[in-house]
């Protein structure tokens, strides 16, 4: 046997699972631009455009949209991204240094706003998403400090802030761990799935919030053997997926 | 018609403490760097600058030139976090104007087009309302009777940017892929210097582009400025890209150190000093 096709015998590792688990969001989307924005959603973002979603748009991180061979099929400067933004035809996957029970997300400031203990990027475009497209979020390691009871300031509009306004979303959000969405009657999160090896009760030591858990919460979907190959052998050879998250 | 060249130094002289400077590129990538540099060498200070931050911010924080910032982000790109934005916003060196950054387009816009607001859908429910208590709101006239952010026009003094090539009446040409906002910041300015690679015949300028590669229209310019590799270390695509091993020591190294080493002499010694590390 030769060792790529021993390698694709190989069990899927929690990195995989992620990428899996990324690439659902954009599942039945349609014609419209993955925003991923980190390592992990943008290998979910490209399997998901070679495999069930074909219509997704994709940028090269600059200017230009892409087919998955890196042919250019578009331009996409800041002004235009914008316009897709607020025209919703965009699924976009943040990051959060911060998240709340509510979705609200943080990526500004830790501490007081006005004189932060840490100053991070900034509100970028964090308000203007949330408000009109679908907005997910990737957290590459699942903890106290991140899923937090509160965050320190709302970049991101969660659902207690949006107050129903007409195109505010968040689909899901990814993280080491499981899946979350906010499918309760008071739109806070939920634990959707767990990736195979992982506990309820690891995600509740996790999370300083309370989750709401189901009885039954089913495991994260397993890799085909197709996605697997995509994954291990076109998307990311180089295996950089396991320095965003370990086994 | 007239010549618009001029020295940066000649460009800097024209602005003055207090004024609100709007600066173009975007993260580090072309950014006016000759034209910063310039203005670091001068007593030009209290400014309220509008920037998609970068180093230019950085610089100009450090230096302790910034009484407030428009901003919806600062970074290096590469490197996610701007160390001396960070540390000059948490010893709370300025006051900050944060908003999103279609937020920021849209005050372009609104000023550009000597509006003094234009409704954008961002903001709302977020918490720039809450550290921007100067934001009002406004609700559609129209059936749908939404609520929008007024978004309050960025008029500013002058504007800063940095392009491929320009010819000597201030028409300004990009031949990167992303003209970020330059030609609005130009536009939503009283006045607005242009560095550029190289100051060419304005038959040139179309030679080997198409015409939409003219960002920046002369009405709008009030100097030129031909400063090669002036956007260093940011990026000016198609002609460099960004001077990672360079940007990496800006990030690493001691302010004032930097400062002697980089910003003691003129845009020459820069350039010179930036040869010796390479």
């Amino acid at each position: 046997m030769s060792e790529v096709a021993r390698a694709a015998l190989l069990p899927p590792t929690r990195a995989e699972y992620c990428v899996i688990a990324c690439a659902e969001a954009w599942r039945d989307n349609g014609e419209v631009l993955a925003g991923p924005m980190g390592l992990i959603p943008s290998l979910g973002a490209r399997l998901a455009r070679l495999t069930f979603a074909p219509d997704l748009l994709l940028t090269d991180g600059e200017a230009t949209i892409v087919r998955p061979d890196g042919t250019p099929e578009g331009w996409l400067p800041y002004r235009r991204h914008l316009t897709l933004v607020t025209g919703g035809r965009r699924h976009v996957m943040m990051g959060a240094s911060q998240i709340d029970r509510f979705g609200n997300q943080n990526i500004s400031c830790i501490g007081d706003w006005a004189r932060p203990k840490r100053q991070l990027l900034g509100v970028r475009g964090a308000p203007v998403n949330t408000l009109n497209n679908p907005t997910s979020y990737w957290i590459p390691r699942h903890s106290r400090r991140v899923f937090v009871e509160r965050v320190d300031m709302v970049c991101g509009v969660g659902y207690d802030h949006a107050a129903g306004a007409r195109h505010h979303r968040i689909p899901r959000v990814v993280s080491d761990l499981g899946v979350f969405d906010f499918a309760t009657d008071d739109r806070s999160m939920r634990l959707a799935s767990l990736h195979p090896g992982v506990t309820v009760e690891q995600v509740r030591e996790a999370t300083s919030f309370d989750l709401a858990v189901p009885d039954e919460v089913p495991p994260t979907r397993e890799p085909t053997a197709e996605e697997l190959r995509l994954i291990r052998e076109v998307l990311d050879p180089g295996g950089i997926r396991t320095r965003e998250v370990g086994s | 018609m007239s010549d618009k060249t001029m020295t940066a130094e000649e460009a800097v002289s024209r602005l003055e403490s207090g004024m609100t400077l709007g600066i173009g590129g975007w993260g580090s990538r072309r950014k006016p760097m000759a034209l910063v540099r310039a203005l670091l060498r001068s007593n030009v200070r209290d400014l309220t600058v509008v920037s998609y931050g970068g180093p230019d911010v950085g610089m100009l924080a450090a230096a302790g030139r910034i009484r407030r910032l428009v901003a919806a982000f600062v970074t290096l790109d590469s490197i996610p976090l701007e160390p001396h934005y960070r540390a000059a916003r948490e010893s709370g060196a300025f006051e900050l104007m944060e908003i999103d950054e279609a937020m920021f387009m849209w005050g372009l816009h609104a000023a550009a087009n000597r509006l003094p607001f234009l409704p954008v859908r961002a903001g709302i429910g977020s918490d720039v309302m809450r550290v921007n208590p100067g934001l009002r709101t406004v609700t559609s006239p129209y059936e749908d009777g939404e609520t929008f952010v007024a978004m309050p026009a960025l008029r500013m003094d002058a504007a800063l940017v940095h392009l491929s090539r320009a010819d000597r009446l201030g028409n300004g040409q990009y031949l990167g892929p992303d003209p970020y906002f330059d030609d609005l910041f130009c536009e939503a300015a009283d006045a607005a210097y242009v560095s550029c690679e190289r100051i060419v015949d304005t038959a040139e300028l179309t030679k080997e582009a198409g015409p939409q590669t003219l960002l920046v229209q002369r009405h709008t310019v009030t100097g030129v400025v031909e400063a090669p590799n002036g956007a260093h270390f940011t990026s000016c695509a198609p002609d460099y890209g960004r001077d990672e091993a360079f940007q990496k020591r800006y990030a690493s190294t001691p302010w004032p150190e930097f400062a002697a080493r980089f910003l003691a002499g003129d845009e020459q010694a820069y350039q010179s000093a930036v040869g010796e590390e390479a």
